[in-house]
């Protein structure tokens, strides 16, 4: 049990909070936020897991890994947003085929 | 998605949410080594700030794969063209939209600069300048319809793109034809050689960023 304990907890619920939000949805866009949430809930438990020593204050590696996550993180979304854009242009529609759309777009 | 679905799923993160928590709280505080061996090893570094030194001089391999891969977002969504009869979104004719861009873009790039700069010593570094000037190419787009690709060309954009990998990799296979090892730096030249590495990645991902919105 380290003194970050809450911080991981924290984590612990964003990331099954998203899930469940990502499962739950069926709008794209409410998809993509819901995966963003689950990345934050998975970088708070690396960060609050990891020991820190000195002035850096937390572990310096799990920060550079987590800044490693982030950025691939925005880029994906910002891909996944044009992937979405995209089928909007397409089909007018902002949810994938087989679903139904269970809210106004 | 029917009650029956929505309770299951629900249930389901539940139970998984309090296996993991219960886990993270057996388990034993993991000892500082790594932390410990960065502190050790930041003189020779070549910046004075942990995090930048790891990302960029001791973990630069990471950094060298990511670059990559977000080098597949633009490259992908640049790809895709543009349907038939699609609304495209026009600047609007906004004289506080015009002020304020006029006001916020050199204060952006000076920004930008600073926090490219400033990451040898304290929190910054390239993504972060990057993400700046990403934001400030996007405020140019609403304000003045300017596409990062009408900025630069297709030729332009491409090199642009790819300069940030291409200018990071010539510096790992330098690192190695000087002997410390491929993306190694020698220790007097590490400072000059992160610069040079960050600089370009900075364009490079800001470009990159803004591409992502055309």
């Amino acid at each position: 049990m380290s003194s970050n304990l809450p911080h991981a907890l924290v984590g612990v619920v964003l990331l099954f909070m998203g899930l469940a939000a990502f499962l739950l949805h069926a709008h794209l866009l409410r998809r993509l936020i819901a995966f963003n949430v689950m990345g934050g809930g998975v970088f708070l438990v690396l960060l609050a897991l990891a020991p820190g020593h000195g002035p850096a204050g937390a572990d310096p590696v799990a920060q550079a890994l987590i800044l490693t996550g982030i950025v691939v993180s925005v880029a994906a979304t910002g891909l996944a947003l044009a992937l979405a854009r995209q089928l909007y242009r397409l089909t007018g529609r902002m949810t994938l085929d087989d679903e139904e759309p269970d809210e106004r777009r | 998605m029917n009650a029956a679905m929505v309770i299951f799923v629900l249930a389901g993160c539940v139970v998984l949410a309090g296996l993991l928590a219960s886990v993270i709280v057996g388990m034993a505080p993991a000892s500082p080594e790594l932390a410990l061996a960065v502190a050790a090893h930041l003189d020779n570094s070549g910046v004075t700030h942990p995090v930048t030194a790891v990302l960029l001089n001791f973990r630069a391999y990471d950094t060298l794969l990511e670059v990559a891969v977000m080098l597949l977002a633009p490259v992908i969504a640049l790809m895709l063209p543009l349907p038939p009869g699609a609304v495209v979104a026009h600047a609007p004719r906004d004289p506080v939209l015009h002020a304020l861009t006029r006001a916020a873009l050199p204060l952006a790039l000076l920004v930008a600069v600073f926090l490219l700069l400033v990451g040898a010593t304290r929190s910054g570094g390239a993504f972060q300048a990057a993400a700046v000037l990403a934001g400030a190419g996007v405020l140019l787009g609403l304000t003045w319809n300017l596409s990062p690709l009408a900025l630069t060309g297709r030729c332009g954009g491409r090199a642009l793109l790819a300069l940030g990998l291409a200018v990071f990799l010539a510096v790992g296979v330098l690192g190695a034809w000087l002997g410390s090892g491929f993306l190694g730096y020698p220790p007097e030249l590490a400072g000059v050689l992160i610069l040079v590495v960050e600089t370009a990645l900075m364009l490079s991902i800001a470009f990159a960023l803004w591409a992502l919105f055309p």
